[in-house]
Parts: C-alpha cells; structure tokens; sequence
C-alpha cells in the first residue's frame, strides 16, 4: 500500500456525504487525487441497512452503497480504520492515529454523528447497546447468537429506536419501547400516523411505554443487565438495552481546529465552513433548512447526499449553492409505508392542516403563508414526490390545496404553469415517432 | 437519448398506456393472466392522472441528475451514463419509498407483494415502448431529448 502524504482533496468520512462529495469531484476533476480517510474499517455501505443486517445477518456485499470497484473506478484513494487525531487548517494538513501527517488542498468534514448516551446508572454494562453503525449491529448479533427468549428494553421511541425494534423482533426478541414523550416518532410523524406505527408495533407484539424515562439499568450478575428500572419505580427485566435517545454530531475535530460550531459544524450555503478551504455535510454539519428557512442539522441520508455533493463541487472550483434540505423520512417497518417531510410532528401556530383518512391511508398536508411547509402520506406514498417538489420549491399552493390530499390527487390537480413545468416537453427539431404509423388520419383533438 | 412525450390535448383518458405498460411487464405475455391470474401481479410504470377534462399520462422522465438517485438509500438506483436511462437493481432495492417521496412526478410505485420499487425502463429491448405503440390517438411521442450529461459522457 502506498502511504498518501499529499492529497488535493481529503474527506473525512466513509459514508454517503462523504461519497457524494467525491462522486462531485471526480465529475468535476478527472485528475486531482482524492482521498477519504475514515475510522470505520468497511468499504461504504448503506446504514439504514443495519436493521436488515441484523435481522438477516449476512454478507457486507449486500450492504454496499456503490459497487465493490466504485473506489478503484474514480480513483479514489482510501484510509480505512484510522482515525483523524488532529487538523490543522494553517497548514493544510491532518494528522492520524498512526501518526502519519496528510497534506490537503481541500478538506471535508463528513464525521457524521454519534449516539447520545445518557449518564443513567448502568449505561456501562455489558448488555448496552447503541445502534448507529455497522459495528453495533454485529456487537448484538454477537450478543444475541448463543441466547434464546431475550428481553430488551430500547430506550427511545425515534426512527434508531423503531428500527432496531423491528429487527429484534425479527430475531425473536421480547422488546419494550421506552419513550419519554407522549408517543414514538414524535419527531416526525403527528399524532395520528405515530397511533398507525404504534399499533403496528403492538400488533407484533412490541410494549411500548411512553410519558417515562429510565432512571436505571440494573444489573444483577456482576456487569450484566438485568433489568431497567423507570423513573417512577417499575422495573422491566431485561437481558439487553439499547440506547436510542438520538446522534449528535461530531464535532470534536472540528472545535479542536477552531472551526466554528453550534448544533453542527456552521457551513455556509456553499457547505463551507469558518475556515478557508474546509468543507463540512451531511449528519455532523447544520444547514439550511428550506421549509424553516434556517439552518439547522437534518440528519438524514438523502440531505447528506446533497450537502456533500454541493461540497464537493465547491471544493473542485464549480461554485455550487446547496438548494437546502428538510426533514425527509420513509418508513417501512413491519411493511406499513409511511413518508413525511418537514414540519409536521408539531406545527407552529398560523398552520393550516388538511387531512384525508379512508381505508388505511392517511394524508396530512400542513400549509403556511400559502405554502407547503409539511405533509404525511401514509397507507399509500404514491406521488407523495408531488408534494416535496412543490415544497422544496415554495410554491404557493392556496388556490388548490384541498386536491392535494384528495383521493385522486396526481399531476393533473396542479395548476397548468406548473404540470406543464414538470412535464417537459421533446427538444426542439427532434424526430418523433408515434404508435400506430400505419394509421394516416391526424391526432384526435377534440373541441 | 430518445424519451416519451405526451401531447395532452390528444389524451382521452383511455388508459391503454397502463394496461399496455403492464402486458408489457408480465410474464405470461397474456392480456387476462397479466391482470387476473399472475402473482405477483405486474404493476405499470405509467400512469394516468385526470383532474376534470384533462388527463396526463405519466412516467419517468429518466432525469439528468435524477433526484431518486441522488436519494436512493442503498445504491440500487442509478443511470446509465451512456444510455440516460434511470434502473433499479432489484437485489439492492428495499422498497422504503424514498425515490416516490423526491420524485416531481412522483413516479416510481412500490410494488406491495415484492416490496420493490417499480418504475418505466422505456421497454429495453423493445424499439418503440408498449405505451407509445399502443397509444390509439398518437399522444405518446418518443423522440430525441437534449441531454447535457450524455452529451458529456459521449465526448470523454
């Protein structure tokens, strides 16, 4: 292997940020050597796919993000399992954990984020789980593989918490959700679609406990969990806990280099941060938000996709303004289909609400000032993608919003400016061919 | 890279699109088995909304830059660099419905049987797709599409 001392790009990161940007770099610089440097030891695989692996444990082949050859095919150099320990903007370089010195031209932060761990009694016994990683999936593979009949407990109802709850009890495991608000994916669901998850959750057999928290894990054979004990004195017996309160991103390379920080590494729309010639995405970094109209982190795949990519081309010199993300989730556990975007789990007041419910599928748009800043479509996400678009693109949408929850809502409730817009039509001077050539009469218009 | 166009004013509403679309993607090939007897059953990759008069028939419009691929959770979705068209490899695909929820069209359907994600492919292999040949009053068109990143990929 050769040792890489002088790059022109670096990219901290091995997951989708961090890809994207280099998939934007390499369109834009054919030349330039890029590098990724990332602590994990994996080639990029999807993490939303832990919940598969661990339901059905297998093969990392079937997890990878790009094709096994995608490195070697765009020239990419990596550094795998090895930690960045230090960044030092003046001079242009970062330090490893083996102690070698990189020298970049541009860099990337797409350190992603980590779990929340709270400081609860008990959060160090072997038993206590986090699931954010590859890693954390086969440490509870690991776990569970000689077991039989466990209880777990998942401390947090959220998307992590809903996810490893659905591959536990693929695996056979007995699991309490243990939510401390009134109800599971508070965040980003409202109070009806979270009722649809939860009884699904319920229907398979999941308890799930919210309005308390955990005030201990307990333990009763030495250094093993036995149970979680609740803030009001209830104890669930449990063989394992996993912690899913939530991620915070990681920014400890980032302060270090006095990089500026708030919730997430301060970017720009350019995805750059306080420091000249350093880039930030995806989950470690905060910005902006299109429906809010600030910036703020919205760690979701997709986002960070786009963030690194905007990133990436900026770093390659192809000035490139991040349109902004929002909130975007689809769920499929125990094969419910729900999607929602925005802000819809708690609107502000001045919020209009239109809903459709019938037959399993329920339909929530939330309006604001005229526009879009919100919606559910559950049961059915068929052209949810309608709506997104007409969010993410601010248009106003009081003249037609009941048909955007209607039954028959498609391309064709919109407004003609606006289908005619999305439908584009052939380029100029092209030859087109129709069906049935063999037929001579003209095209049937019509008054 | 050729696409289909619709010449709305030409649409009545017939549907032969879908029905074709799905004969098209069966595996018997029979118009009755395709609807009737074949599990999983074919679903289309076109569809046709109607609000009033007007009615549009819509599919993938196998974008540049195409925003489902850019969301794609697992890879499964990407675009053929020399082709332009947009396909999802269905071992990677795991039916979460990202794609539906970027899609302006809001296109690609899930398929609830085989929990994959189904979309046009322009009918590979075919030289006209089903839609277009069975369109009965030619408001389907296939024709040339101007096309910056195939331009690209062409002259490197």
């Amino acid at each position: 292997m050769t040792v890489i001392t002088k790059t022109e790009y670096l990219i901290i990161g091995n997951s989708v940020g961090g890809i994207g940007a280099a998939e934007a770099i390499r369109g834009a610089d054919k030349e330039g050597l890029i590098t990724i440097v990332s602590d994990e030891p994996y080639s990029v695989y999807s993490r939303p796919l832990i919940s598969d692996y661990l339901a059905n444990p297998g093969t990392i082949e079937k997890m990878l993000y790009r094709k096994p050859d995608f490195y070697q095919e765009n020239s990419i150099q990596t550094v795998l399992g090895e930690r960045v320990l230090k960044i030092d903007s003046e001079k242009h370089t970062v330090t490893l954990s083996c102690g070698q010195e990189i020298h970049w031209r541009k860099l990337l932060l797409a350190t992603g984020g980590a779990p929340i761990i709270p400081s609860t009694p008990g959060v160090d016994l072997a038993g206590v789980f986090t699931f954010n990683k590859l890693d954390d999936a086969k440490a509870i593979d690991g776990f569970l593989k000689d077991r039989n009949q466990v209880k777990a407990v998942v401390i947090g109802g959220g998307l992590i918490g809903v996810s490893v709850t659905e591959a536990l009890v693929k695996r056979g495991v007995y699991v309490t959700v243990l939510e401390m608000k009134d109800r599971i994916l508070n965040t980003i669901l409202d109070e009806e679609a979270s009722a649809m998850e939860a009884r699904t959750l319920e229907q398979n057999g999941v308890g799930i406990i919210t309005g308390h928290t955990a005030a201990r894990i307990s333990s009763h054979v030495r250094g093993e969990v036995s149970g979680v004990t609740l803030d009001d004195g209830r104890t669930l017996d449990c063989e394992m806990v996993v912690i899913a309160i939530g991620v915070r991103p990681r920014l400890e390379l980032a302060k270090e280099a006095g990089i500026i920080t708030n919730r997430g590494i301060v970017v720009d729309r350019f995805m750059m941060t306080s420091a000249p010639d350093i880039y930030a995405c995806g989950d470690a970094a905060e910005a902006y938000d299109f429906v809010l109209g600030e910036d703020r982190p919205t760690p979701v795949w997709p986002n960070a996709y786009e963030g690194g990519r905007v990133a990436g081309l900026n770093m390659a010199g192809v000035p490139t303004e991040y349109r902004g993300g929002t909130a975007l989730n689809a769920l499929k556990y125990f094969g419910i289909n729900i999607v929602s975007a925005g802000m819809v789990a708690s609107p502000d007041a001045g919020t209009e609400m239109l809903t459709f419910k019938r037959n399993g599928i329920y339909r929530k748009a939330v309006i604001k000032n005229g526009k879009l800043s919100g919606f559910i479509f559950a049961g059915d996400i068929g052209k949810s993608g309608i709506l997104y678009n007409l969010m993410k693109d601010g248009i106003d949408v009081t003249d037609f919003k009941e048909r955007l929850v209607a039954d028959d809502f498609g391309l064709a409730s919109l407004p003609e400016a606006i289908w005619r817009e999305r439908l584009p039509a052939p380029a100029a001077g092209s030859v087109i061919i129709s069906g049935a050539p063999e037929k001579p009469e003209e095209a049937f218009i019509g008054d | 890279m050729k696409k289909v166009y619709l010449k709305e004013s030409a649409c009545i509403a017939c549907k032969l699109c879908e029905v074709y679309c799905r004969l098209q993607r069966s595996s018997s090939g029979d118009l009755v088995k395709a609807f009737k007897k074949e599990s999983p059953r074919p679903l289309p990759g076109v569809r046709v909304d109607e609000f009033g008069a007007l009615s549009l028939s819509v599919r993938c419009q196998h974008c540049e830059d195409a925003p489902c691929v850019r969301a794609c959770l697992t890879g499964a979705l990407s675009r053929d660099p020399l082709t332009g068209i947009v396909t999802v490899d269905e071992e990677r695909c795991i039916g979460c419905g990202t794609c539906i929820l970027v899609c302006p069209l809001g296109v690609p359907q899930l398929d609830n049987t085989r929990k994959k994600m189904v979309k046009c492919d322009l009918c590979q292999g075919e030289e006209i797709p089903a839609c277009v040949a069975n369109c009965p009053n030619e408001a389907l068109v296939y024709a040339e599409t101007n096309d910056i990143q195939l331009e690209q990929a062409v002259l490197k």
